[in-house]
């Protein structure tokens, strides 16, 4: 088992005809996923060769489901034209929207969320996302399918690299499903339902949370963690060291007075009965020493 | 990026939201002309990106123009919160009646919006939320349907504002709320807002924050960045497409990704507790690609740092493998030897991921005197601490 994303997923590829869009459409591929379509509006008939697998380009994402029955969109489009590409996957009720592009204006994702929330049909990922990979079955996204394998450990993040660091620092157990949920400061898809899909998930034994500094997802997480999940959680938070006003890269990664603050998540964290690794090697670290107590 | 007071004032004016014009001058000797012109008692406000002026002694009332240049002279070059104050902005004095508060923000939890209103205005928000939470009204705004005349009552109401002046603050939001949606902004707040003796509604003073990810669609706001004010590294890192924030350490910092970058920070600071208290110097993320251009771009912009003793490449190969990495150093290196740039810093380079091995033989082969192959985030971490420390 995995959570969101799994053999069966039949994904198509917002904006694959651009640089983006195409290279990682050709990973995907590599990787093993099934890429069943591409949509580039305009661009309908047309073919994107994928290291010999042919991919047909559809005008739309109604199109492209009613054709090829695609129940995942990756989305590449440029910042502007985000909003109007994920309300088109809710329109065409694709369960799962994995939103990679980087840039997108914050009242834009608050439209396309709150759309998506009302329609009541899609699974929001991202924005500014690495998107997701079931090890073994499918990759939606731009996470490297190869420095890891399928195994125990379900993890969840705010960065990519760091998915990343820690797909690869625990290759050796593996994992069920890495979700990267983006650092912006609306995402769609938060730590809290990765956590409550992961503790329903028989095949994940371990929980690895990743967070950073800004916002309060991860106190939240923490109440969530206390109250919902029995199985053992591992927690890395970035930006110790932060200093207060600065924006550190993502677009919510910001200490603000009092809130936002790495040691405030942490302790939180810690509260509910997380181990909080102090650089992501120590979390690593408690993540294998979970495992082989197990 | 956050706005100055009168360049908030100045996006309320656009949107029709009732508020005093002024001057901005930054030279006393400006002050008493600008104080003359606009006639009468005025107010000179410091011009900071920071709350608390007040109390900090940066906003005066000043009786005459001679007065005006007094104030002016003792608010510019004040230090507020780390702030240096150098600009004043003079405006007429308003009568006071009563003050209030109002604000939209985003609401990072609930993916929405939310209004606060408060007929306890004039002081600080945080301390009302404390000591009497009745007093702030929060009501959530729902991104699509956004704030029309109905909203705004629903607020006002919630708020108990007084009927005299109900009709005219709903107004009041509704403009608001157009600044606040037609200027990607995330978070409007104006504190006061004011009624004066006659019966008017003013927005003595205004908080605006606006989303950068939005610069595509508002040309106008570049006009906004006050390039004075920001460090000279960080603009050079700007127009070279970086994401670079000057700290104030020894030990430069180059990676891929912000989390890794941000964790990377930790990691040396940690470090540093063993190594005489050396810090990082900056926070640069070079993005997945980590191609030798921009490699050799953001090397230039950390050796451009006279406080930068050593430097830490951290990079994880994922997208773009190790071996990939390690020529765009070596590439790197070459650019800024061509360019005239010393390279005669330490740099320690920590590569992990895919194709660690021959990312590592490669810079091994390259045998360029300043760089230093370390095998983990943490040992590497040390590493430069130490050699910054010396």
């Amino acid at each position: 088992m995995a959570i969101f994303l799994d053999e069966n997923s039949r994904i198509l590829v917002q904006g694959i005809t651009g640089s983006e869009g195409g290279k990682h459409t050709r990973r995907m591929v590599a990787g093993g996923s099934n890429i069943v379509a591409g949509v580039t509006p305009g661009k309908g008939g047309q073919t994107v060769d994928a290291d010999g697998t042919s991919i047909p380009v559809f005008n739309s994402v109604s199109d492209a489901v009613e054709a090829t029955g695609a129940n995942v969109s990756v989305v590449f489009v440029p910042p502007k034209f985000t909003k109007g590409a994920v309300m088109e996957v809710v329109d065409a009720q694709v369960p799962l929207a994995v939103v990679i592009t980087e840039g997108v204006p914050v009242h834009d994702t608050a439209n396309f969320f709150t759309y998506a929330q009302n329609a009541g049909t899609t699974r929001v990922s991202g924005p500014n996302c690495p998107g997701l990979i079931s090890p073994g079955k499918s990759n939606a996204g731009i996470i490297p399918a190869d420095i890891t394998k399928a195994g125990r450990i379900g993890l969840v993040s705010k960065s990519g690299t760091l998915t990343y660091q820690m797909m690869f620092e625990c290759r050796d157990i593996g994992f069920t499903t890495c979700v990267g949920i983006g650092g912006d400061p609306v995402i769609g898809t938060t730590h809290i339902d990765c956590l409550a899909a992961f503790e329903e998930d028989p095949d994940t034994e371990v929980i690895i949370m990743i967070g950073e500094i800004g916002g309060d997802a991860e106190e939240r997480a923490a109440a969530f963690i206390k109250d919902n999940v029995s199985k053992p959680v591992v927690g890395y938070v970035a930006g110790f060291t932060a200093p207060e006003g600065k924006t550190m890269g993502h677009a919510g990664a910001i200490v603000s007075g009092s809130s936002g603050t790495a040691a405030a998540k942490a302790e939180a964290l810690e509260a509910a009965g997380v181990r909080v690794g102090k650089t992501p090697s120590e979390a690593a670290r408690l993540a294998r020493e979970i495992v082989a107590g197990l | 990026m956050d706005l100055y007071e009168y360049q908030a004032k100045e996006l309320f004016a656009k949107h029709g939201v009732p508020t005093q014009s002024g001057e901005i001058v930054t030279d006393a000797s400006q002050a008493a002309a600008a104080a003359d012109r606009i006639g009468g008692l005025v107010v000179v406000k410091a011009q900071v990106k920071t709350g608390g002026r007040g109390k900090a002694g940066g906003v005066k009332l000043a009786e005459n123009p001679a007065d005006a240049e007094e104030k002016a002279r003792a608010i510019l070059g004040l230090d507020i919160k780390g702030h240096v104050v150098d600009k004043v902005l003079i405006t007429g004095a308003a009568d006071i009646a009563e003050e209030y508060y109002v604000s939209f923000l985003l609401d990072r939890a609930n993916r929405n919006f939310l209004a606060m209103a408060s007929v306890e205005g004039g002081v600080e928000i945080e301390e009302v939320a404390v000591s009497n939470p009745e007093a702030l009204a929060k009501v959530a705004i729902d991104p699509i349907e956004g704030v029309d005349a109905a909203k705004a009552a629903e607020i006002v109401a919630q708020a108990k504002f007084p009927a005299d002046v109900a009709d005219q603050v709903a107004d009041v939001l509704v403009k608001l709320w157009d600044v606040f949606v037609k200027e990607d902004a995330t978070l409007v707040e104006v504190n006061p807002l004011v009624k004066t003796p006659d019966g008017q509604i003013l927005a003595l003073d205004g908080k605006v924050t606006l989303d950068d990810n939005a610069d595509f669609r508002h040309p106008d706001h570049e006009a906004l960045v006050d390039i004075a004010a920001t460090d000279p590294l960080e603009v050079k890192a700007k127009e070279k497409g970086l994401n670079y924030v000057k700290l104030s350490g020894e030990v430069g910092i180059i990676g891929n990704g912000a989390g890794l970058v941000m964790s990377t920070l930790d990691v040396v600071a940690y470090a540093g507790e063993e190594h005489g208290g050396v810090k990082p110097a900056n926070f640069l993320d070079i993005g997945g690609g980590a191609s030798a251009q921009v490699m050799a771009d953001g090397l230039e912009i950390i050796l451009g740092d006279p406080e930068v003793k050593s430097v830490f490449v951290n990079v994880f190969g994922g997208i773009t493998s190790c071996d990939a990495v390690a020529s765009g150093i070596v590439q790197a290196m070459g650019m800024l030897a061509e360019r005239g740039d010393a390279v005669d810093k330490p740099i320690v380079c920590r590569l992990d991921g895919n194709n660690a091995a021959e990312g590592r033989r490669i810079l091994d082969e390259a045998e360029h005197d300043v760089i230093e192959l370390v095998d983990t985030m943490d040992e590497a971490a040390a590493r430069v601490a130490e050699l910054a420390a010396r």
